[in-house]
This record gives C-alpha cells, structure tokens and sequence, in this order.
C-alpha cells in the first residue's frame, strides 16, 4: 500500500511499509540525504524536518504518518527565513563537522515561522531539542539571531 | 594525459613516461617519485599540469592542491592547502582541493611517523613547514621557466597572486599559461629558509577565509559515507558482542528470516551482520537475532565501580612495575625532606566520543574478491585500505578508497582495526553487492572504545617556604595505544603517550618530578579521545596546584604565575583569561576557577565562573573565558571556533559524561543516559587568541581538558569542597558539600 504525500512542493508516492520510519524514506528510497541519522529515538535532532510545517523527528514518525502530508527537508527549505537561515549560518561559520546541521537550522525556521523576533532565552529553550557535539552551539544563537535581522 | 589510473586511483607513471607523454612536465618534488595524485581535479584532466604529487596547475589556471588530512570538522582541508597557496603566490578563488590518495609515503604526517592519521591537533602543525615549501618549490618552477621563456634573468621577476610578473617591462603572464609551456627541472629546486615569506607578507595565512565545505553543510548535500548510495547496494546492521572479546556460538536467526526484506544472516568474528533491502529492515532483523556468546576475555567479568576501586589501589601501590613517563631530578629524595607532602587522589569515568554521525561504512568488493571499492569517513586513509585489504587477503592497491566527510571523530575513527569498515568489507563480499553498514546509536554506544576510566595518586611536596619541590603522578588505565594501533605499541617502548601525556610537568619550575604508568587490563575496549590523558591528567594537577595554592593563602593565578617566572607565553594566557574574567570578584553565590595547560607547545588557559544548587548538587557554569597562543594561526576565526567546541566538549567530561559497565557490559544505550551538552547547558564562553610569531601548534582538542579542573577549582572557591572524581555530577557534588 503506497504512501503519498508532498515533499518539498511535489508528490511523491512510496512503497516503504507503513511502519517505516520517514526518516528512512527520505534518506533511502527518495535520496534526501541531508536529513540525517543520529540516535533514532527523538533525542538529538539530526533527522529534523518540517511537516505541515512544524518540525517534527523524522526518525520517530512512521512513514503512514505522512499520508496526505506536506514534508519539507532541509534540501526544499526556502522562503524568507529558510534562504536568511542559511546565509547566515555562512556568515557566522557556524558548521564544524556540519553532520547536525540541517536538523539544526530545520528547527531554526521552524522557531522564526512562528516568532520571528525570538529572545535569547526562546532562541535556547526551542533548540535544545537538537545536539551538537561539536559544540557550535554559540554561533548558532548567533545565526539566529543574525537570521532574525537582529545582528549584522 | 595519458595517465594510468589504478584500482586506488593512483597513478603508477614513471616520470620518464609522463615527460613522453603529452604533457610533458610532471615530476614529484618528495618522497616516492613514481607517484602523483590520481584524478587531476581540475574538472579538464586533459589540461592538467601536476608539477609535485601535491599540486596539479591546468592551462586555465585552477590550481589543484592535495589535502593530506580528513575533514572532520577541525578544518584542516582548508587550512593546509592554504599554507601551499600562500608561497606559491596562488590566488585561493582558483585553487581546487584534491583529498590526497592513500601513500603514507608521499602524503603521511612527520608528526605521526610518516602515518596518514589526522588526530592529535596535528595537522597544521605537522605539515606546515613541508607544504611551504612544496608551494615555494612550484612558484620557482613558475619563475624559471618563464625567465627562459622571456629570456630575462630570473632576478627581475617576481610573483603576485597567480601570476608572474617582470617589472622592468611590466609584463605579467598568468600561472596557467606558465603551465602550458613549463618545463620540470631534473631535480627539485633547493629551497632555503629566505626563499620563504616573511610572515609580515602573508596575504592568506593568519586571514580567514570561508571553509571549503562550508556551504554544503549547510545546504544538506553535504556527503558522509551514511550518505553514499551506489547503485545496487543493500544495508548491513551489526548485532555486537555485547561484551568485548565475544564471538557469536549459536546463532538463531529464524525469526529474522522471516521478515520482509531481510536476505542473509552472516557470522562475523564479532557480531552478526544481518543484510536487507532498507536499514529498518536490517535494523529491525538485527532485533530478532537471538544469540549466544561464547567469552573467554577479561572483560566479561568487569565491574566499572570495583574496576575503579582496583585502579585506584594500582595507582596507590609503590610496586615496581610502573612504567615511567617522565623522571627529573629525585622525587623521593624530595619527598623525604619535605616539610608538607600531599597525597591525593583523582578518579575519571569511561567516556564515549559520540560522534553525531554512528558509525558506517560502505564497501563493495568486487565478485571474484581480488579488488573492492570503499567510502568511508576515517580518520586515517591508509588503516582504512590497509584493513579492507588484510580482511580480503589482497593488495592495498586494489582497494579504492573513496574519502568522505567524517560526521565527527575525536578519535573514535582512528583505530587501525577500523572495525566498522570492515564488517561492511566481509558482509559485502559474501552477499557479492555494495552493502551499506550502519551501526544504530545504541551499537555505537555499546560498542564504544572509551576513554578510559583511570585513577592517580599524586604526591606532592613542599619545603618549609611552601616552594613546590616533588611533584609524583602515578596513574592506573588501560593501555590505549594498545588498542589503538596494537602492532604499532607493540614495537614500541612501552610508554603509552594517550594515557600519560600531559601528567608530565612542563612548564611549572618544580625541580624534582616522577610520572609512571600502572597499565591495568579491564578488558573493556578504549580509544584516544579529543584532549587524551591531558583531560584526566591534568584535572588532577591543575586541581592539586590550586588546593596547594588556596591553603597558602595565595591567590591561584599569582601562585601558577609564580610557578612561570621564565615561561613568557603561559604567563601571557593566564594573565590574558584573568584579565578577560575580572579575576578577584565573583558575583554573590558564585566561585571562579582558572586552570592552564601547556599542550604539546600550545598555551591555553580558561576562567569559569560557576554556581551551584547545593538540593542538587547540580553546578551550572556561567561563563567561560579562554586564552590561547597556538603560535601562527593560520585561520584564526577557525581556531575560536575550535575553542568555543572544545570548552563544550570539556562541559561535558566535566559535568555528566560517564559510562558505567557490569559484566562487561555497557550500561548507557543514547542520549538519554549518556548526556552530553545541550544548548541551555552552555555558558557565554569568550574567547581571546594570543598572537605570537611562535611555529604552529594544535589548537583542536588543547582546551578540552582545562574545563574540570577550572571549574573543581571554582566549585572549591566557592564552598571550599573540592571534587576529584570526573564527572562532577549532581550526585557526586552533593554527596560531597553534605559530608562536609
């Protein structure tokens, strides 16, 4: 039984069981792979994507979820934010290993989509859901905020 | 040109060859000169000019650069081409980087033994001289042949970027029409010292530039071996002993069977490989494997918490049998004409790298096994092929290697056994496809090679005007080069450098010192991890020095001062963290606490500024001031960078990061019992690079270890309990302002 949804703005339709986790799917069967694989228990954020445009683990939600969806990865992640988010994460060089990165600046936009003025505070409390062992996670406050119009 | 490219996507012309064949002027500057970078990258192979196996210059201009080091997010594939491209005058908008084929010969680390291994914060370190000079070379080949070509003396001309310029008649003439006609001299020009910039003309090292790969990590397409998909490939999942040493006996794999999409069931020598047509599949194979293990290692009976206990008698016993580390002057004598000695002990857990990207491989081995294909994020290209190799019984030349980005690594891709490639290795020849190994987080937790759990005993001595004149570290771990590159220790001298560097004394004016090893054997398996024994090392003697220090009555940055009258570089770091902190007045409730290291020449130095909630015991770190002089930084926004990581990484170590065993096995599976640093758990952490004209030095992992001991001695500072037991977790710190 086929799965159908929309992926960054087109169809698509899969085979994957139902219970396969989306994360799979975009990786695997539909060759996204700048969603990533970390702890597969929704404790680090890697797999972030959107889906009817909240961010949600794509490592926790079966692929059957998505029916009749809209899921956007970091590769369709566009309009206003996404496109400032990006260059801003540019500006402020904030990738090191870079692995985490899109689930990173996947619940960025998800936070300025929905307060697009964030206080430090909130900017903490909403990205905390996402690990970086890196430890970029300075200049990613920054990038927000520079995302934000709050920095130059 | 009519280059012939093998398996490993080497070249094997000789140069005589190459001066036949069409383009006529490739010649290797070092090392093994029958070699040269395989693909020239320049996108028009045809046109390519490979003047060293470490640069290729096309007739339109693109400058190829090899990178001899993985990317792993330190950001060494930008800065070592950098170095090239700053003596040959190379314009870096035109320069292409080549990851460099796997020839320890021509590419390996004079920091490591010739080794293709990045680690250690070497780098940079370890190949700038050589790669100035390499970029030197080329830019007098540049120079010659045009001075022939114009006829005019070589003196009168001089480069600017890209181009060769003779100033007399103000021609100029650009470095890829020079390669459309440059000849190669027989022999590599000399190159001396004053044939190389002066450090005032540097136009690229010392100023930033954007990090090659950058932009696709930002994007997503980014590629990490998690990502390669060659057409034809199916996944492998490795169910692992769940005790080092242990090898599968029996072996029921019925319920796997029947799953959809699961193919093959295949013993390894330690673990079970389950093959199928999606990662869930094999993942969810993997968990209806029901196995039993046969085990005779030492490790099946370990316990962390005894284990400790027995380190810590080991470390307190004045047998005979350490192995020592370092020795000056007669630290027993001293001992005995002390006026005060004190004798501590400092404990660390087990901890994991975790690296955001679990560990994985692809490979796939030809049909009748006599070559193989691999992607692979090591951290060392030549263990990669050499394992792949050994496991199929064939040359390394015929396996191609296909070097990716490293999701992480501090250390943990680093073991020459490179155990996670080669079940990809072994499961792709038996099921004759590519297969894509993927280990889960709770594999590559439970699987982990930690660093390693370790007690000391420390003794130091006073005399009778508090002058510091003993100062002994005896500390019990694991070997870890053992395992890291077991045939590799086992040639050497017995000194194990990732257990005990850093217990040395450097810097301090101590007179007499002993630093011995007491190698134990838990049986649990560990590895180099980012800020090696200096992460445990010194917590014990930045923490002893400060207690020593307090009950003085001195001030702990006055009293390290004084402890470096003659050492002008760790004074200026630890003065430059003081200043940056406000030394002397902490807020109401909270305590500061410096600590300094001297890590192989670099100076780092760090103020924090904590508080704790004593219900809990729970220290939460405010703030993180950090001064570095890592000599000639040649991406200086990238060595902050690299500080802001490691401060986190040592938040972690510091804080919550342990791993428990019982039985020998692990007890933490993810992140919800293995903590590491959060957003909310970061302090404002400052950063201030000391400038100095000093030779590189590491600058990747140095301040990792500067974090427990800073932040014991601030805890210390403000309740007067001082904890020596990594982690300090909110239990332990508890415990310990109760039992005062």
């Amino acid at each position: 039984m086929p799965t159908a949804f929309r992926l960054n703005d087109r169809p698509v339709s899969v085979e994957s069981p139902p219970q396969t986790p989306l994360l799979w799917v975009l990786r695997e069967e539909l060759g996204l792979t700048g969603t990533r694989f970390g702890c597969g228990a929704g404790l680090c954020g890697a797999c972030m994507v959107h889906v009817d445009g909240n961010r949600t683990f794509s490592c926790q939600t079966p692929v059957s979820a998505a029916e009749g969806r809209s899921v956007t990865t970091i590769e369709g992640l566009s309009g206003d934010s996404g496109g400032a988010l990006k260059e801003a994460w540019l500006a402020e060089s904030v990738p090191q290993c870079g692995y985490c990165q899109p689930g990173q600046i996947m619940s960025a936009a998800d936070l300025l989509s929905r307060n697009p003025d964030p206080t430090r505070e909130e900017i903490v409390q909403h990205m905390n859901a996402n690990l970086c062992r890196c430890g970029t996670y300075p200049r990613i406050v920054r990038a927000i905020q520079r995302a934000a119009g709050q920095r130059r | 040109m009519n280059a012939r490219v093998t398996e490993s996507g080497v070249s094997l012309l000789t140069r005589r060859e190459v001066m036949v064949g069409a383009a006529g002027l490739t010649f290797s500057l070092v090392g093994c000169q029958r070699r040269m970078i395989a693909q020239p990258p320049a996108g028009d192979s045809a046109a390519a000019r490979q003047i060293t196996p470490w640069v290729g210059i096309a007739e339109d201009g693109t400058v190829s650069i090899v990178s001899p080091a993985v990317e792993m997010g330190q950001g060494s594939r930008t800065s070592l081409p950098l170095i090239l491209a700053e003596e040959l005058d190379a314009d870096w908008d035109r320069v292409e980087i080549v990851p460099a084929p796997p020839i320890d010969a021509v590419y390996g680390n004079p920091e490591f033994d010739g080794q293709m291994y990045t680690a250690g914060s070497a780098a940079v370190s370890g190949y700038f001289d050589s790669l100035r000079r390499f970029g030197a070379q080329v830019r007098r080949v540049l120079l010659e042949n045009v001075a022939l070509h114009w006829s005019v003396p070589v003196g009168e001309l001089s480069t600017e970027p890209h181009a060769v310029v003779h100033a007399a008649t103000g021609r100029r003439i650009d470095y890829g029409a020079v390669a459309a006609f440059a000849e190669i001299p027989e022999t590599a020009p000399e190159i001396s010292e004053a044939d190389l910039k002066d450090p005032s003309e540097f136009r690229l090292i010392g100023n930033d530039v954007m990090r090659v790969e950058l932009p696709r990590k930002v994007d997503g397409t980014a590629q990490y071996s998690i990502d390669v998909r060659p057409p034809g490939m199916v996944y492998g999942a490795v169910l692992q002993t769940p005790v080092p040493g242990g090898t599968p006996d029996t072996i029921d794999a019925s319920a796997t069977m029947q799953l959809d999409g699961v193919l093959a069931v295949e013993a390894l020598p330690h673990g079970v490989g389950v093959l199928a047509e999606t990662p869930w599949a094999a993942f969810q194979g993997k968990a209806q494997l029901n196995v039993r293990w046969s085990n005779r290692d030492p490790a099946q009976s370990f316990n962390s918490e005894r284990g400790m206990a027995d380190f810590a008698a080991a470390a307190r016993s004045r047998s005979p049998d350490g192995v020592t580390w370092e020795n000056e002057g007669d630290v027993e004598a001293a001992l005995d004409n002390a006026a005060t000695v004190y004798e501590r002990e400092f404990r660390s857990d087990f901890a994991y790298h975790a690296q955001m990207e679990p560990l994985n491989a692809v490979a796939s081995v030809a049909p009748d096994g006599e070559s193989c294909e691999i992607w692979v994020g090591t951290q060392s290209q030549t263990m990669a092929v050499n394992a792949a190799a050994q496991a199929l019984g064939i040359a390394p030349d015929r396996v191609r290697l296909n070097e990716m980005l490293l999701g992480g690594g501090f250390g943990r891709r680093g073991a020459t056994d490179q155990a996670f490639l080669v079940d990809a290795v072994r499961l792709s020849q038996s099921i004759r496809r590519p297969v894509k190994v993927i280990w889960t987080r709770e594999d590559d937790l439970r699987a982990g090679r930690f660093h390693p759990l370790s007690a000391s005993f420390i003794r130091a001595g006073l005399d009778a005007g508090g002058r510091v004149t003993a100062w002994h570290t005896r500390r019990a771990s694991d070997l870890v080069e053992k395992e890291q590159d077991p045939m590799g220790f086992a040639e050497g001298d017995g000194q194990d450098v990732i257990s005990m560097e850093g217990s040395e004394i450097q810097t301090y004016a101590i007179p007499n010192r002993l630093a011995e090893h007491a190698p134990r054997t838990s049986g649990m398996r560990t590895l180099p991890l980012r800020g090696i024994g200096f992460v445990h090392n010194k917590f014990a003697t930045e923490s002893l020095i400060d207690e020593i220090a307090v009950d003085a009555g001195r001030d702990p940055v006055e009293f390290r001062l004084g402890l470096l009258a003659d050492q002008p570089r760790a004074r200026k770091v630890i003065e430059t963290a003081a200043g940056m902190s406000g030394w002397g007045t902490a807020p109401e409730g909270h305590g500061l606490g410096i600590a300094y290291i001297d890590y192989e020449d670099t100076q780092v130095a760090s103020v924090v500024d904590v508080s704790v909630l004593r219900q809990t015991g729970v220290i939460t770190v405010h703030n993180v001031w950090l001064a570095i002089d890592c000599g000639i930084a040649v991406q200086p926004d990238n060595v902050i960078a690299q500080q802001m990581g490691c401060a986190v990484y040592g938040l972690g170590l510091a804080l919550t990061e342990s791993v428990s065993m019982d039985g020998g096995v692990v007890e933490q599976s993810n992140f919800h019992d293995y903590l590491i640093p959060r957003m909310s758990d970061i302090p404002n952490i400052e950063v201030e690079l000391v400038r100095t004209p000093n030779p590189p030095t590491g600058a990747a992992q140095m301040a990792t270890p500067l974090m427990a001991p800073a932040i014991s001695n601030a805890l210390a500072a403000l309740t007067g309990v001082r904890l020596r037991h990594m982690p300090m977790t909110g239990r332990r710190v508890r415990e310990a302002l109760q039992a005062v």
